[in-house]
């Protein structure tokens, strides 16, 4: 029953350039595929290893910048996507000794600033970055021989990607690894007790994360056609964080879904109302405070609440499920 | 006057500007360890609210002090309805300290346009003065005076005063403070509004210098953050003395890499982190 459920999604996804209509559309689906590589990459620190980021914009950043900059060079897409990846592992590497400096509410305020480090290089070494104007690429990779030009192909390049990094993240989640990692958020001192090198641990974890935020950020990348400052800005991170939060933190569906919420509300705002900075942070505040869990299980709960309302009390004795968790 | 000179008195100004916003946000995190993403939109509106408040016929320093009032105000109400419901959760606070200061900006740029506003300098203070035969602008040593003055008297309240050994308390130990009969609760909105309020007022006195543009918020609250991790949270000492060495690095910085400047901001942070994450001034975390 669920291999049918997978293998139902699998085709409907597969099938969204037939289905959706026009290649606005599919241009959509797109970025809420390689928005969801990002949000899956932060989840690996915000949900599963308990650390949130506010700096992971910059990680996305060093990915698309180099990958532009090597392809500007006159380098082979297989260099291209090598080296920034490597750029981007080598800048996780860095970015997490820094951080891994204070957990919490530290480690929070020390990837906002590195993640500002990385804006204030983006937007002022203009020899380096070009600055305020970004750079320009032009030219999608042909894996296999197969040109990524036109929109659904690449749709479909994004999916297998998507797929390759979702698969990894079950298992991951299902590895001893995993579970050390979730140790690590729930119980460091009893992990450290235990024999477990914590510091380790969460180094590894935000590595992890920052080869799949670099993924994303080749993506970004190749989509655009194009990166700029505004790509590594604080609002990128917050954003990029928002899809996890509303989506529900560790969980694999969560982030997923949450890309998806933040990308379409994002079109469509943009659409009818040129003030998408309020509705964010307008979000933001509203999901912190009514549906602290995420707004999948928080829907779910507060649907619930208003059944139970209307129900006689006999249900409402149960705890709801998000509650219980918290 | 030479160039240093010049790079110099900059650096001491921008000291005292930062030292105004980040003493503020010192004492919110020290006391209530509450990360407030707001506090770089706090100084932005601050500038803002003046420059209307002086195009309406007001003097800069009613102005100023009125503008830091409006500022102090907002963040009381943030403070009651918003993050007293969210006490200990740390996360959540910053995610709406964060959304709120994207909600600011945007309504910032809806109201006072996307153009840079520049607040003029009040007239008595626009030209120069000369100290021990050099001569300074005198808007930018009135800076200086009034970071040293706030540094002075901030420390006072905080080391002299009832009120002051009540917040240390609250400070080192809230649950026991509580227990010893302060309202630690009151002490949080007090302390909410005076960040508040030095941080709007801040960006008033900055306006002549920095003039107020869209993102001024996010330039700063960076900068803020910087002097915090340098100084370590809930020392004034370590305020003043990490807002110096940001303001120093930022113009030198600005002067010798311009390209870099932004970076070189942030080495010193970064020294700090590795060989004292606590701060330069900060205590030993138990």
């Amino acid at each position: 029953m669920r291999y049918l459920a997978l293998a139902a999604a699998l085709v409907i996804l597969a099938a969204v350039p037939f289905w959706v209509g026009s290649v606005y559309y599919v241009n959509i689906a797109s970025q809420v595929l390689f928005y969801a590589v990002f949000a899956l990459a932060i989840n690996v620190l915000v949900g599963y290893a308990g650390l949130v980021t506010l700096g992971h914009a910059g990680l996305f950043g060093i990915a698309a910048y180099a990958g532009a900059r090597l392809l500007n060079a006159g380098h082979g897409h297989a260099v291209v996507v090598a080296g920034a990846l490597a750029a981007t592992l080598v800048a996780a590497a860095l970015f997490a000794t820094l951080a891994l400096r204070g957990t919490g509410i530290g480690f929070v305020m020390i990837t906002l600033a590195i993640g500002q480090i990385v804006w204030g290089v983006a937007y002022r070494w203009i020899s380096l970055t070009n600055g305020d104007n970004g750079i320009s690429i032009s030219g999608r990779p042909s894996p296999l021989g197969l040109s990524l030009a036109s929109p659904p192909r690449f749709y479909w390049a994004t999916l297998a990607v998507f797929l390759v990094e979702i698969a990894s993240m079950a298992v991951f989640v299902a590895s001893p690894f995993g579970a050390s990692v979730r140790g690590t958020r729930d119980q460091p001192r009893r992990m450290a007790a235990l024999g477990y090198h914590v510091w380790l641990i969460r180094f590894l974890a935000f590595l992890l994360s920052g080869f799949w935020t670099g993924v994303a950020g080749l993506l970004y990348l190749y989509y655009n056609q194009f990166v700029s400052p505004q790509a590594v800005a604080l609002t990128a991170s917050a954003e990029a964080l928002l899809m996890v939060i509303s989506g529900g933190t560790a969980t694999l569906l969560g982030p997923v879904a949450g890309a998806a919420l933040v990308v379409v509300m994002k079109s469509v705002a943009s659409a009818y109302i040129e003030r998408w900075n309020f509705v964010l942070g307008a979000i933001f505040v509203a999901i912190v405070i009514f549906m602290p869990e995420g707004m999948v299980p928080g829907a779910v709960r507060l649907g619930r609440r208003a059944l139970a309302a209307g129900r006689p009390r006999v249900s409402a004795a149960l705890p709801a499920d998000g509650e219980a968790r918290r | 006057m030479s160039l240093w000179l010049v790079l110099a008195v900059n650096s001491v100004t921008l000291g005292g500007l930062l030292f105004l916003l980040s003493a503020g946000f010192s004492l919110i995190f020290g006391l209530m360890r509450i990360p407030n993403l707001t506090h770089g939109s706090f100084f932005m509106l601050g500038a803002y609210l003046a420059a209307s408040l002086i195009q309406a016929g007001l003097d800069f320093w009613t102005a100023a002090l009125l503008s830091g009032l409006l500022v102090a105000a907002f963040g009381g109400m943030i403070e009651r309805l918003l993050l007293r419901r969210l006490a200990g959760a740390e996360l959540a606070q910053v995610l709406v300290t964060l959304g709120l200061s994207f909600m600011v900006a945007d309504v910032c740029l809806k109201v006072w346009t996307g153009d840079p506003i520049r607040i003029a300098t009040p007239a008595a203070l626009s030209g120069t003065a000369s100290v021990l035969g050099m001569t300074f602008p005198a808007y930018r040593l009135a800076i200086s005076v009034i970071a040293v003055a706030f540094a002075v008297a901030l420390w006072a309240l905080l080391d002299r005063t009832r009120l002051g050994a009540m917040i240390r308390a609250g400070v080192d130990d809230p649950a026991m403070a509580r227990v010893a009969g302060i309202r630690v609760s009151r002490l949080f909105t007090l302390v909410f509004c005076l960040g508040a309020w030095l941080a709007g007022f801040a960006g008033v006195i900055g306006g002549p210098i920095l003039s107020v543009y869209p993102g001024l918020d996010q330039e700063m609250l960076p900068l803020a953050l910087v002097v915090v991790i340098l100084g370590g949270s809930g020392s004034l000492l370590g305020s003043l003395v990490g807002s110096l060495i940001v303001g120093f690095l930022y113009n030198f910085g600005q002067a010798m890499f311009p390209e870099l400047a932004y970076v070189v901001l942030f080495l010193p942070m970064l020294l700090v982190l590795v060989i004292r994450p606590q701060g330069l001034f900060g205590r030993q975390p138990a």
